[in-house]
């Protein structure tokens, strides 16, 4: 009698569920992969090319057709021109296709007629190339209608263009600038300065904002669902806000800083430096501790009461329970959230954008891919800072995951 | 900190902190509502405050002690000793006001706070209790205000004129009388700056968004959750990984791609991006959910002979309904909230989406008052949905949003 022994192999029921949950996931993984990977990857090749904004517009040739001339000595031209100063294009040619009513004349070397289709080859043109090639014809029709009829038909254009994007061109320029600048040093502070102060601040507050809400009493709901406007509220509606409220000649806090007396001249919150860096931080703060806040309350109220009571009856204080009872217990979910919130600050680009918009030493890494981008038009640049980033945050993220699977907070 | 815990000390400190604290919030409240002068005074403050602890410490009698001191402040604005100074132009009456006002509020909190101190020495217990209580009454002024006086201001800011705002930074009150009138900014941004057709765009992407959101994250996460399959924590880590790669950094590339291929200044491009930015979020979040559902009914089911995907669709869908109104919901307000993928890839004001409208508006050319109508046309629908369906985004925000 043969022996049960167990399964060697995967059966075939585990094999169909595992073909299944692949099938599931396959289109996800092709979405991401697509326009998350893929990106990814062409900031670490961009990041080592010459590219500037100018350059995505690709270079090519560019052919214009017209009828030009009065009756006998009626032309076609067309008019070839490259659409880069610099760059060359190879393999131009272009072809168009002839109307039967129409006869061409004498053709230049460059040209053939085949099945009233004309094709005329350029080899490779040179940066700035502009040429017009003139070939007479002869028709019955009138003018007007010869235009419309030779108009009709586009000429089909051909030429390979190099691109700098596409080209075996490299270099570490870009990296050399973003470093060697003396922003960067400003740049970094800043970043670390947001960051950390950002994080650690929307914390705190949010733990305060917590102790006040975790009790039973009238209104608490409300007051729990107005405390959430500012993280709910589109971010680019409190910015602005903002804006308008610490304006130094129109702000209403300036006027009323000014009112009290508390200072003689408007301040410019978001206009000058150090403030301008600790203004930032400070919306953000108010932005996000209501994120903390909720997990932070969700994580008490699940805390067992009858600690609490066990200590009641043992003459614990208040400050007692909060610190050798709440905290104790608040520290798994109060240090993933660090961890998050801090990579997520770290991530921060559009409030800094719609504050300051990085000016007066405002300008973290995030606002410097921008502004190297696209208010200096270097591309090439701004993908240096985005892989200085990426790879920062590969390091939290290693962190966090070492982290995070100790904790089940959440 | 011995002198501190005896009541006498205690109720006196306290009485004049919190006499402060509420000065300056009376004193903000009355300028942001009249637009006049207000200002707490320093030594007035004090010597209320001192009264008012004493008193409390003394009386445990609210309808004794709460008229009490609520018309000493009123008095105390006659005298030399003024606990409010006021602007010239501010009437006798709204001067009488702003004490009460703050005679009311201090005394109703200080006799919440001051309820169990007696005098003479006191247990560390019933001090904390003291200081507990008057940290929270601060905390609850300091958190509404902040919050509510943002809102207000972009309100108000929004009924106002131009000049009225440049004359008097701090006067929101709202001129009745003009009727329809008070309401020109937002008739102006719906009529000339075609903010109607912003408000469709941003409904119809983010809808969009939230729909294809599902269709990829629904499948994915219950393989992720459920299903056996070698890699499956790989995978669940990676999302966590991709959750967290900044979307300025991906910005870039996709602005490039959608150059050259022609789909910027597109709302196709945009309805094909936006889902991308949400679907990691949208499949963490469910696939805690359905790690969550029991595992029993789904084998049920298997048992009674429903196939895999009939088992996804008759028993898991259903009971994570509330779960998919979470995520859609949480969804729906990142769509609706996004700037920065708006702000670069649209250039054609006719294609614009709500956020990517107001930021238009932020030029110097443009009045503010029409730049914070905007801002109250982006809030006010995210806010509706928020306040109606609270429960269910607060377990959504809970469950995935550790993303900001």
């Amino acid at each position: 009698m043969p022996t049960a022994v167990p399964p060697t192999q995967r059966g075939a029921l585990a094999k169909r569920e595992a073909r299944l949950a692949w099938g599931l996931l396959f289109p996800t993984i092709f979405v991401v992969f697509l326009v998350i990977l893929l990106p990814l990857l062409a900031i670490f090749w961009i990041s080592v090319k010459p590219v500037g904004l100018a350059d995505l517009r690709p270079v090519a040739p560019i052919v214009r057709e017209s009828l030009r001339g009065k009756n006998e000595k009626l032309r076609l031209e067309y008019r070839v021109r490259n659409s880069s100063q610099s760059k060359a294009v190879s393999d131009v040619s272009f072809s168009d296709v002839i109307p039967v009513s129409v006869t061409l004349g004498a053709l230049p070397d460059n040209c053939f007629l085949e099945n009233q289709k004309l094709r005329c080859e350029f080899g490779e043109i040179p940066g700035g190339f502009n040429e017009r090639l003139r070939i007479p014809i002869a028709s019955d029709s009138d003018k007007d209608a010869l235009e419309n009829i030779v108009e009709s038909t586009e000429p089909i254009v051909l030429g390979v263009g190099d691109s700098v994007l596409t080209n075996g061109e490299f270099t570490l320029d870009n990296f050399r600038r973003i470093f060697d600048s003396k922003e960067f040093t400003s740049v970094i502070w800043a970043t670390t300065f947001y960051t950390v102060v950002g994080t650690v601040g929307a914390l705190l507050v949010g733990l305060f904002a917590a102790l006040l809400l975790n009790k039973q009493f009238k209104g608490q709901g409300i007051l729990r669902g107005l405390y959430l406007f500012p993280y709910v509220s589109p971010i680019i509606a409190v910015a602005f806000t903002w804006v308008t409220l610490l304006d130094p000649f129109s702000g209403s806090v300036n006027a009323l800083l000014l009112q009290m007396g508390v200072v003689e001249t408007p301040i410019n919150f978001f206009g000058q430096r150090p403030l301008a860096l600790i203004m930032v931080t400070v919306f953000e703060i108010w932005r996000y501790f209501p994120l903390s806040f909720l997990f932070i309350l969700a994580r008490m109220q699940s805390i067992d009461s009858d600690m609490y009571e066990a200590a009641n009856m043992d003459g614990a204080s208040p400050f007692q329970k909060f610190w050798y009872l709440s905290v104790p217990q608040l520290l798994g979910i109060l240090s993933v959230l660090f961890l998050l919130r801090f990579i997520w600050t770290f991530n921060k680009f559009d409030d800094i954008f719609l504050l300051t918009g990085g000016n007066a030493g405002t300008r973290t890494l995030t606002v410097n891919v921008y502004e190297q981008a696209f208010a200096i038009s270097n591309i090439g640049a701004g993908s240096a800072v985005a892989v200085v980033i990426f790879v920062v945050l590969l390091i939290f993220s290693f962190i966090f995951l070492r982290y995070a699977s100790r904790e089940d907070g959440l | 900190m011995s002198l501190l815990r005896i009541g006498e000390v205690l109720s006196v400190i306290i009485g004049v902190l919190w006499m402060l604290v509420l000065a300056v919030t009376v004193a903000v409240v009355m300028a942001f509502a009249t637009g006049d002068s207000y200002k707490p005074a320093l030594w007035g403050c004090i010597l209320l405050g001192v009264m008012a602890g004493s008193l409390t410490l003394h009386i445990k009698e609210p309808r004794i002690l709460i008229p009490f001191i609520t018309v000493a402040a009123a008095a105390f604005q006659f005298s030399p000793l003024d606990v409010i100074v006021v602007g010239e132009n501010v009437s006798m009456f709204w001067r009488a006001i702003a004490g009460a006002l703050l005679g009311l509020a201090a005394s109703f909190g200080l006799y919440q706070i001051l309820k169990d101190v007696q005098s003479g020495p006191l247990t560390r217990h019933r001090f904390e209790d003291a200081v507990v209580q008057f940290l929270t009454g601060v905390g609850y002024i300091f958190f509404t205000a902040i919050v509510l006086i943002p809102f207000y201001v972009m309100v108000m800011t929004s009924l106002k004129s131009q000049q009225a705002l440049l004359q008097n930074p701090l006067d929101f009150s709202i001129d009745l009388s003009q009727g329809w009138q008070l309401f020109r900014s937002y008739f102006e941004l719906f009529g000339q700056f075609n903010f109607g057709r912003y408000l469709l765009t941003s409904l119809f992407v983010s809808v969009l968004t939230v729909l294809i959101t599902l269709l990829f994250s629904v499948p994915g996460s219950y393989a992720v959750a459920r299903l056996e399959f070698k890699g499956s924590v790989a995978f669940s880590r990676g999302i966590l990984l991709i959750y967290m790669v900044p979307l300025i950094v991906l910005a870039l590339p996709i602005y490039i791609v959608f150059s050259i291929t022609g789909l910027r200044n597109t709302l196709t491009g945009i309805v094909l991006i936006y889902p991308v930015t949400t679907i990691p979020v949208a499949l963490y979040m469910l696939q805690g959910y359905f790690r969550g559902l029991p595992v029993e009914v789904e084998e049920a089911g298997l048992m009674d002979g429903l196939t895999r995907l009939q088992v996804i669709r008759k028993i898991t869908l259903p009971l994570a309904l509330p779960a998919l109104v979470s995520v859609s919901l949480y969804v729906f307000m990142i769509a609706w909230n996004e700037f920065l993928l708006a702000f670069m890839l649209l250039d054609d004001p006719s294609k614009f989406t709500l956020t990517r409208g107001v930021s238009m508006l932020n030029s110097s050319e443009i009045p503010r008052q029409h730049l914070m109508a905007g801002a109250v046309i982006a809030t006010v629908p995210i806010m509706v949905l928020f306040l109606a369906l609270e429960k269910f985004i607060t377990r959504g925000l809970t469950a995935g949003s550790v993303k900001g």
